[in-house]
């Protein structure tokens, strides 16, 4: 589904640091609601580079979610998927058996709820170090000591002490941590970050965050963080990808996004939030409501009908993503906006 | 409701909560003037929510006075007449939209049923006046007649909104009402707080843990920590010039332009432990 | 894939029974069909019946289906279709009565805890487990040991012992709806107690509710009958179904099965339809909750 212009076009915006670890390419998902097929994601193509942090940032039915579910392959059953995505070369949709499961090992997820992925009966410790012992044959004394290790690495100290304990017996913030640790444990080459500071009190959330990014750093592993927060992800991501009704909508290193995105949806989202430093006497609003893919008219750019820039060639045909000083972007007058979106756009 | 006085439209001195050994609440104090707005800034565990849920009646004080409207409402209301009387001076809307409608209630049935409670009006009037606060809110007839499973959160939370004005409240509490929505609607409905607050003269008071929420909204706040208050100010004094560590260490967390997050030196020192 | 925003997702909530049922597949249609029947027979039965269901007649005793006489005589020389119709009287009308009582204090109990909680929840929801401890039958024997054998005395014992378990799943949902936000949104407002629990809490555990009551009539229907069976139910020559099986088992091992089997047939009907429509009528009352 995903056009070779894209395609070349996405590999030429990618940073050159070689073969991407991750390759995302025209990946299309319908899931089967109330009896109709419905698209959740549409021609989703993106890179993640060994080494590289990449964000994804979107709101309600933006398909970010899905497409981390995607990756990991934790689709609902009966999705139907179209495209590919590329781990280190391999089809991860016709991974079976012992391959799934070195897969599983190589992308660490990191989830939003941590009390709802560790089972509340069992230890801290025995949940930590159980991928470990089952998938890479190491001894339980030797994981325990790998486990106490990477709990000091996330600011926890006493770990000998802390793997005798249950999930109940930590904060939030400090569960939280420990799902990093554990995420860590087997040395993943990728991670999966979905939210992972969303439950959390915002000072609490900028700990996980410094401890997030700094490790990610020391063992150069690759990250995907999804957000609802473009703020969030231009903090410790290199590049951010933003989505809308499903697709990718604009790709940018994060350090130019905010003065110079490339997509009047980002424009957008950058300039509704309220700024911490001054009351602005009226926020800027986008009209309507943030669509999900199957709701998005097929013929036509999915964010037209809330863009004031919209013109009749928007609402032609549905837009691809083409390349624009070393992004991507898929809005058909990003060239001639480009200057305009940041900062205050005309209504 | 006249604007003649100066007098605080609400106070609160000394407010204290404990739920057995746990002070969630110690020694609050604040001033709410007519209609201005408060910010009550906080994170999990500060005690934010219980105050809310004690002005409204929600939960007792251990100790201290709540007045609002010249009426002490420290203690539980003693009649059914006494609590209608409370919600026509103070009025909540809740965090989250999936829960706080009823799901089997349309919009017009919810607001109707407040107004039968307020207000002895025939169906005619009760009907022209629940049509204004759907309009109010920005909503349609066709939203109106909807049940809340076809509308969206930020929709949901208009309807809420409207709920809550029903009653003609003088105070109007936010606990955390733009939390759960989308950036975009989030805006949005911040707009529309603004613009009900312009035209009904409503005082609100705002708990939120989101600073930049709180400086769009507010021009006083009061910083909680653990149950105290730490600092208190005009909002724009507050957030800019920080002046308690905490209150600092709050400013510093929040992601913005440029943000970069960083290690504090006590890693696993001084985590929040939430009281539910 | 639809266009553009969905313009038809606004539902308005009316409860359309008939279509309701027609939704709720063939098993539904089935058995709604069933429960028709039967209640029409249980209001009908005594204009219905062709002959007279009390008259003995010995000569007649259990000579198969003839004639007229479509099921056949049973025992003592009855027209068993006779006594089917007119049987289903107090067949259905007792089961009926024990769930309309231990549902509405069962629920009472429920939302009373539910609402007051604490010290009041504690009370009545030990006093439940002090009821809990005796089976339905034996109350029923301890009932007409007292109060002498028949439906009144049977019916009210089976609704004293089926109270707790509809007072224990409802409490459970009960709790789940008063704590939710709106509840306090209205508590707020100044609402009564009263008027939320009947105007909310009540309604959205309605799926619930009729979940229960159906499966109720079920026990009811088979409990009563057992109770009937035993003699300390419906007295002969009274037709009701566990009568008649009573009466009638001798048959079985004697080569005349019909007169028992009829009767038995008919229950497992009625109990069976009415918990296959109590499933379907769950799940329609649990989507119209979204």
């Amino acid at each position: 589904m995903s056009d070779p212009a894209t395609v070349s076009a996405l590999q030429s915006a990618a940073p050159a640091a070689g073969a991407p670890l991750l390759d995302i390419a025209g990946l299309t998902v319908l899931l089967e609601v109330h009896g109709e097929n419905r698209a959740v994601l549409r021609d989703v193509s993106l890179t993640v580079r060994p080494g590289e942090a990449v964000g994804l940032v979107g709101e309600s039915g933006s398909g970010k979610s899905m497409t981390a579910r995607a990756i990991d392959r934790l689709l609902p059953r009966g999705a139907e998927v179209h495209g590919s995505i590329r781990f280190g070369g391999s089809d991860v949709n016709r991974l079976a058996g012992a391959d799934l499961r070195r897969y599983r090992n190589q992308v660490a997820m990191i989830f939003q709820d941590p009390r709802a992925h560790t089972n509340p009966v069992r230890r801290i410790g025995d949940f930590m170090t159980e991928a470990l012992q089952a998938n890479l044959a190491v001894s339980a004394a030797e994981a325990r000591r790998r486990a106490i290790d990477m709990l000091t690495q996330v600011g926890i100290d006493d770990g000998a002490r802390r793997l005798r304990q249950y999930p109940h017996q930590m904060s939030g913030g400090m569960l939280q941590r420990v799902m990093i640790a554990a995420a860590l444990l087997t040395k993943p080459r990728l991670l999966l970050a979905d939210e992972p500071t969303t439950a959390l009190d915002v000072t609490t959330q900028a700990e996980v965050m410094a401890i997030l990014d700094g490790l990610r750093r020391e063992f150069g592993l690759a990250m995907l963080f999804i957000t609802h927060d473009l703020d969030l992800a231009a903090a410790i991501c290199d590049r951010t990808a933003v989505m809308y009704a499903g697709q990718i909508v604009e790709i940018r290193a994060s350090a130019l996004l905010h003065d110079d995105p490339l997509h009047p949806y980002t424009a957008a989202l950058a300039a509704a939030r309220p700024d911490i430093a001054q009351t602005a006497p009226r926020l800027r609003a986008i009209p309507g409501r943030p669509l999900s893919a199957f709701e998005a008219p097929p013929q036509e750019c999915a964010f037209a009908q809330r863009c004031p820039y919209a013109t009749d060639a928007c609402r032609a045909d549905v837009p691809g993503l083409a390349e624009l000083d070393g992004g991507l972007s898929r809005c058909v007058r990003a060239h001639e906006l480009r200057g305009r979106l940041g900062g205050a756009p005309d209504e | 409701m006249s604007e003649a006085s100066d007098a605080p439209v609400l106070q609160a001195a000394g407010l204290r909560k404990e739920f057995g050994k746990l002070v969630a609440v110690d020694d609050v104090s604040f001033d709410l003037p007519p209609g201005r707005s408060l910010a009550i800034v906080g994170e999990s565990g500060s005690g934010k929510t219980t105050i809310a849920r004690m002005i409204v009646g929600l939960e007792r004080p251990t100790g201290g006075t709540i007045t609002a409207c010249g009426h002490d409402r420290s203690r539980p209301a003693r009649s059914t007449r006494d609590r209608r009387r409370r919600g026509r001076e103070v009025q909540i809307v809740f965090q989250d939209p999936y829960t706080s409608l009823d799901p089997r209630q349309t919009a017009e049935a919810t607001i109707d049923e407040v107004l039968r409670l307020h207000h002895g009006w025939r169906a005619d009037r009760r009907q022209a006046r629940t049509a204004q606060l759907i309009d109010l809110v920005g909503l349609d007839t066709r939203q109106a007649r909807a049940l809340p499973r076809s509308l969206s959160g930020g929709q949901r939370q208009r309807v809420a909104i409207a709920r809550a004005l029903a009653a003609q409240p003088a105070i109007l509490i936010l606990d955390e009402s733009v939390a759960a929505l989308d950036v975009s609607i989030q805006a949005q409905v911040l707009n529309l707080l603004a613009d009900i607050r312009d035209e009904t003269h409503v005082s609100y008071i705002l708990i939120s843990h989101d600073l930049a929420v709180v400086r769009q909204l507010t021009d006083e706040a009061i910083v909680l920590h653990r149950g105290k208050v730490v600092e208190r100010g005009r909002t724009a004094r507050v957030l800019d010039h920080p002046e308690h560590p905490y209150t600092q260490r709050l400013r510093a967390s929040v992601p913005r332009p440029g943000w970069k997050p960083r290690r504090r030196r006590q890693p696993g020192a001084g985590e929040e432990n939430g009281v539910s | 894939m639809s266009t553009g925003v969905p313009a038809a997702a606004i539902d308005a909530p009316r409860f359309r029974a008939l279509t309701s049922v027609r939704a709720t597949g063939a098993a539904g249609v089935v058995s709604a069909i069933v429960v028709v029947a039967a209640t029409f027979v249980a209001v009908f039965g005594p204009l219905l019946a062709p002959y007279d269901p009390e008259l003995p007649n010995l000569d007649l005793a259990w000579i198969g289906p003839t004639g007229g006489h479509l099921l056949g005589f049973d025992v003592q020389g009855r027209d068993v279709l006779s006594r089917l119709l007119v049987g289903a009287q107090t067949s259905m009308l007792g089961p009926l009565v024990v769930v309309i009582i231990s549902m509405i204090t069962g629920v009472l109990l429920a939302i009373v805890a539910a609402w007051r909680r604490g010290a009041a929840d504690a009370v009545i929801s030990s006093g439940l487990d002090i009821l809990f401890a005796f089976p339905g039958i034996l109350l029923a024997v301890l009932a007409t040991a007292v109060f002498g054998a028949g439906l009144p005395a049977a019916a009210i014992a089976l609704s004293l012992a089926y109270m707790p378990y509809v007072a224990r799943v409802l409490r459970g949902a009960a709790f789940r709806e008063r704590s939710q936000p709106y509840v306090a949104a209205l508590e707020v407002q100044g609402a009564s107690a009263t008027s939320i629990c009947l105007r909310h809490l009540i309604p959205n555990t309605l799926p619930l509710i009729v979940a229960q009551a159906t499966i109720l009539f079920g026990y009811a229907m088979i409990d009563l009958a057992a109770i009937s069976f035993l003699g300390l139910g419906v007295q002969p020559p009274r037709p009701d179904w566990g009568v008649m099986i009573s009466e009638n088992q001798t048959g079985i091992v004697q080569g005349y099965p019909l007169p028992a089997l009829a009767p038995g047939l008919c229950i497992v009907a009625v109990v069976v339809a009415v918990n296959v429509l109590g499933e379907r009528l769950f799940e329609q009352a649990q989507t119209a909750r979204g």
